[in-house]
């Protein structure tokens, strides 16, 4: 039958064949003319503009091909640029913390509760990032119940306040974040077959040990996604810091604004925008080597 | 209209890309019609939040109305400036390509508005069609960033100088040491519109800032500036929202502007107050101006000659309380609103006067390093 068939299409006239050849390019055309578009030319665009030097007039910049503008804006943002992976990897490592108990809790004993948590979760997304941010000005802030809480039990004196602290940054990225982390982390474990946990129970392994040595290898790639989907938006985040921080607790972001809209230091922009998208791809590509991929998709 | 805006400007931006014709929605056809549409086209007004009469129970500009009525042309009022630089940031693409930026007026201040003059994206007023010209105050008709007033005309004054919860500090703040007092470490807030947060202090340490000064006197404002941020003394440098710090209590004392601490006080039982300071306070305009690429020039004339009518000027300023730019509108005051006559910070007396200061121009090599310190010393470089 098989080579019935092989005949006959060997025997189809050839332009059908490269027609159906070409069929896959025609499908990918809409996503490859957006990529062209949308990512591409602004990489191009990003990169010559990160060698330009000041022109006549504020604004104007000639390309000179001056590579050193990366060297000056690492030196001159160092700050910034470290603290911006700190609180990323602070608020990837709290989102994690939280997020596993919730994810297995979801994923295993909430019973017929599952599908309304799954909407809890995804709930925040029904409201804007900005808007989320700014609510959180007011929990944290003077009029919100936390401060006069932490002040009636004396954690926090009369002159002590929570926003514009490094606390708030790091509390308004791992809450801004955390359903990016919960949800590959609840599809993972969700996936993971009862079967293998009660089998691991009838070779004599107590709950901590089926925990350690089945359930957590098992869930590593939801781990793995929900890392890297929390550690990237986060170290470019700049509107917690901006809302929640003080000039203190600027974040890379934050400098990029700056330079672009305020300074107008165009190049200078470019180049910390490119620095910061070579580190992260260095950092994740370190850690998917490590963490292995094969089951993240 | 935020819409269609946001898609104009999409549009512009990918058409200087090639690209723009694979995507086979230039719109052209629909902005030249647009264009060439009668001079009952719409004049799209750009300006900052809360500078312009509003009646909450009708939704509506009610000198606006009057105008519409009157001259048969109608005003689309857009609330779409919140900041100097981040405004001009965005529509200098369309600006640099000789497009049409979407507004007829625009109202920047003072050292913006120069840089806009100086890089030929605005048009020269037509002084035939706006003959109120003559009513705009002396003294402002001849500033650095244009002389003569070809291109822009005076909105409105405005001052920066200190402001304070009355309840937090009910001797009030005179001076920097009051501002930064032990008390109220950690809920102080200044601006970040440089020239006003940089001016008094440089004032307060002695330096006239309507001339040319040393860099070295610039950065150690700057040094002071860091030294109260890394004390912790400041909260935050940020722009018009300081506002609602102060309602929320977040902030107790701040470098804030004139008019916001009216407003604010007229809906939060007048809790603050505001001082211009002993070593003296910053003062500036912030201008109207019609885009060079304009359609609607002429009805944006008419506009602009408008608001310099003393009555019309005097209801603007009843509502704004900023200073008014327009003579004979402190007497046209008394039928609106008596109360404000004397108000002086919308019609200063010379002793105030004396005590405001205008941030004399910067060349662009100062522009450059002293926007690049203060971004700095406020942790955004």
């Amino acid at each position: 039958m098989s080579t019935a068939l092989l005949h006959a299409t060997a025997h189809e006239k050839k332009p059908l064949i490269t027609k159906k050849k070409l069929l896959p390019y025609w499908l990918l055309a809409p996503g490859i003319i957006w990529l062209v578009i949308f990512f591409l030319v602004p990489i191009y665009q990003l990169i010559s503009t990160s060698t330009q030097t000041q022109g006549f007039g504020i604004g104007t910049y000639v390309q000179t091909y001056r590579f050193s503008n990366f060297i000056d804006a690492i030196t001159s943002s160092k700050a910034q640029l470290i603290r911006s992976f700190e609180y990323a990897f602070l608020a990837t490592v709290f989102a994690l913390i939280i997020s596993y108990p919730l994810a297995y809790a979801v994923a295993f004993k909430s019973g017929r509760w599952k599908n309304t948590l799954l909407v809890l979760i995804v709930a925040p997304f029904f409201c804007s990032f900005l808007l989320r941010t700014v609510a959180w000005e007011q929990i944290l802030g003077e009029q919100g119940l936390v401060i006069k809480f932490l002040r009636f039990v004396h954690i926090i004196g009369a002159q002590g306040h929570l926003t514009a602290t490094p606390f708030a940054v790091v509390a308004g990225l791992t809450y801004n974040f955390l359903p990016f982390m919960t949800l590959p982390l609840y599809a993972s474990l969700e996936r993971i077959d009862i079967r293998m946990m009660e089998a691991s129970g009838d070779l004599y392994a107590n709950a901590l040990t089926t925990f350690r040595k089945v359930t957590i290898p098992l869930s590593m790639p939801g781990v793995v996604a929900g890392t890297l989907l929390t550690f990237i938006p986060a170290a470019g985040d700049y509107i917690n810091a901006e809302l929640l921080g003080n000039p203190g607790t600027k974040m890379i972001g934050n400098v990029i604004e700056a330079r672009y809209l305020e300074i107008v230091d165009y190049p200078g922009a470019a180049a910390l925008s490119l620095i910061l998208m070579v580190t992260i791809l260095i950092l994740v590509m370190a850690y998917v080597k490590r963490a292995g991929t094969e089951e993240l998709v | 209209m935020s819409l269609e805006i946001s898609r104009r400007d999409l549009i512009k931006g990918v058409g200087g890309l090639s690209a723009a014709s694979v995507l086979g929605l230039t719109s052209a056809t629909g902005l030249d019609a647009a264009q060439a549409a009668s001079s009952k086209q719409a004049v799209r007004f750009a300006n900052w939040s809360l500078y312009l009469d509003y009646d909450n129970k009708a939704k509506n500009y009610p000198t606006l109305v009057d105008f519409t009525k009157k001259t048969g042309i109608p005003v689309k009022y857009m609330e779409v400036i919140d900041d100097n630089d981040t405004f001009t940031a965005k529509v200098t693409p369309q600006l640099r390509l000789k497009k049409d930026i979407g507004y007829d007026i625009v109202v920047l201040t003072e050292w913006m508005a120069s840089r806009w003059i100086n890089g030929g994206y605005v048009t020269k007023f037509d002084d035939a069609k706006i003959p109120n010209k003559k009513n705009v105050l002396p003294f402002l008709l001849n500033r650095p960033l244009d002389p003569g007033r070809h291109y822009s005309l005076p909105w409105a004054g405005v001052i920066a100088g200190f402001a304070w919860n009355t309840k937090h500090t009910p001797k009030g703040i005179h001076t920097m040491e009051q501002l930064f007092a032990p008390a109220n470490k950690g809920k102080i807030e200044v601006l970040s519109e440089m020239r006003d947060t940089m001016g008094l202090i440089l004032m307060w340490q002695g330096v006239d800032i309507t001339k040319p000064f040393s860099q070295d006197k610039f950065m150690n404002a700057i040094d002071y500036l860091q030294k109260m941020i890394h004390d912790g003394f400041i909260r935050q440098v940020k722009g018009q929202s300081y506002q609602e710090d102060l309602i929320s209590g977040d902030a107790v004392a701040v470098i804030g502007w004139s008019g916001d601490i009216n407003q604010l006080n007229a809906q939060n039982s007048n809790q603050f107050g505001f001082a211009i300071p002993d070593s003296g306070g910053t003062f500036t305009t912030d201008n109207m101006m019609i885009p060079a690429q304009s359609p609607n020039k002429v009805s944006a004339e008419a506009v602009i000659n408008y608001y310099y009518d003393p009555v019309v000027a005097a209801r603007v300023a009843n509502y704004i309380n900023y200073i008014c730019p327009v003579s004979g509108a402190q007497e046209a005051m008394a039928k609106i609103n008596p109360a404000q006559v004397h108000n002086k910070l919308i019609f200063p007396d010379d002793a105030m006067w004396k005590k405001l200061h205008v941030f004399h121009p910067l060349s662009q090599a100062e522009q450059i390093s002293f926007s690049t310190a203060f971004q700095k010393a406020s942790g955004n470089a």
